[in-house]
């Protein structure tokens, strides 16, 4: 029972949270650019006309696979928040991930193509960061359970502040954040247009949105994660997170593929390895 | 409602001077802001509600219009910004120019002007999403 509720809320919630932070996202970029910005609730007015615009789907795939990204992505948080092994938590996030890059295979529009390829070359420059900070938080803490970590009070930052960094970096990536939107943006000053979504319209793509939403929830958990022993404080750790995050993506041109790959995994190497050699080399725990 | 609360545009430079796409993304600037009123440029016509044309009809651009027009999800409309989309105004009797965008496409909205001022323009998207209402609410009565 104690870990359902807190994943049952995940599930129930993480659509409104998810929805109202990408409005304030909206309002907040719109403010860095001098702009009044759309009203807060904009992302549900977009997810509810893109529900009425009905099946415009090119072929019978598209729609089933978003279906399983949304319903993989509320898995894996759900796990996450329930109390589930982090590493399951990301490889299910992982594999709701890939059916979105599947989605964007399954047509046969050039630009869905690049998209699907530049999606998963996001998926392959994260993956290893986020293995390593379950490595380093498991070495901390002693558990790979959310509320376990939480609650054995170890200050995660302190002792990993190189996995933080690198992990703040990777979720520029995963935000889909300016340089790293490269393969869905959510701005107007994209390379390949829509990128992973050219081909995904209507009630797909509403589903798309609302599995985004679910995942940044899901990503600034585990923000939460490393300043857990104090929860006022991890609640300002997150909303700065995600503040510096929106001012990266207002501030920065994007980068090509390469690197973006390159660089995302020389810092996962410098500073999350580094930093778990560290606590190895220094042994303490 | 959901419908009205987010207008999300593909903008087609058919053979404009480009003034009056300048006019067009300037509408997008701080100063007119439209994005207070949920409009995104998408660039992508699986995405969009809204075309919004500048710029003349010749026969190399019209295959690409009718394309782009079927593309996206219905209910849809089209807005011809400037006098060139609205009639090929001045340009109408060159040669290769077959006139104003209602040449090939159901036109809903016309936005005269050379160029056509911001103003104008976010006025022609206010209409056309009432024009996009009528055309829900008439397929939703047909079913
Ligand atoms: S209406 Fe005037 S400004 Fe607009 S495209 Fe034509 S010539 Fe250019």
């Amino acid at each position: 029972m104690e870990k359902l509720m807190p994943a049952l809320a995940y599930a129930l919630l993480a659509p409104l949270a998810g929805g109202l932070l990408a409005g304030a996202d909206r309002i907040v970029s719109a403010r860095m650019q001098r702009r009044v910005g759309p009203p807060l609730l904009q992302p549900f007015y977009d997810v509810a006309k893109l529900f009425s615009k009905g099946d415009v789907e090119v072929n019978s795939l598209q729609y089933p696979l978003a279906l399983c990204h949304l319903l993989f992505m509320a898995l894996a948080g759900a796990l996450f928040f329930g109390g589930g092994d982090i590493l399951l938590v990301i490889f299910v996030f992982t594999v709701a991930a890939l059916f979105l890059v599947a989605a964007a295979f399954s047509s046969a529009s050039p630009y869905s193509f690049v998209g699907a390829e530049r999606e998963l070359i996001i998926i392959l420059a994260a993956e290893p960061a986020l293995l390593i900070a379950a490595a380093a938080i498991y070495k901390v803490s002693g558990s790979l359970n959310f509320h376990a970590v939480a609650a054995s009070g170890a200050p995660l930052i302190k002792q990993l502040p190189g996995v933080f960094l690198c992990l703040f970096y990777v979720l520029t990536m995963k935000l889909r954040k300016s340089p790293f939107d490269l393969s869905y943006s959510h701005h107007a000053h994209q390379e390949i247009v829509k990128g992973i979504t050219t081909d995904l319209g209507g009630r797909t793509l509403a589903l798309i949105e609302i599995t985004h939403w679910y995942e940044n929830i899901l990503l600034l958990g585990l923000v939460y994660l490393f300043f857990a022993f104090s929860a006022p404080l991890a609640l300002a750790a997150v909303a700065l997170t995600y503040f510096l995050e929106v001012l990266a993506d207002n501030t920065n041109a994007r980068v090509r593929w390469q690197l973006a790959l390159s660089s995302t995994w020389t810092i996962t190497l410098l500073l999350a390895g580094g930093n778990l050699l560290a606590l190895y080399a220094l042994g303490g725990n | 409602m959901s419908l009205k609360k987010s207008p999300w545009l593909l903008h087609y430079d058919g053979s404009s001077c480009n003034g009056c796409d300048i006019e067009v993304l300037a509408c997008l600037t701080p100063l007119y802001d439209a994005e207070r009123f949920g409009v995104i440029n998408t660039g992508n016509p699986r995405h969009a509600d809204l075309l919004l044309l500048t710029g003349s009809i010749n026969h190399q651009n019209e295959e690409v219009v009718r394309n782009l027009y079927a593309q996206m999800p219905e209910p849809k409309v089209v807005l011809a910004v400037g006098i060139c989309a609205t009639s090929g105004g001045v340009f109408a009797d060159c040669y290769n120019v077959k006139g104003g965008a209602d040449k090939v496409l159901p036109v809903d909205v016309y936005v005269p002007g050379c160029a056509a001022r911001p103003e104008a323009i976010i006025d022609g998207i206010v209409r056309a999403l009432g024009v996009l209402e009528q055309k829900r609410a008439a397929a939703e009565a047909k079913k």
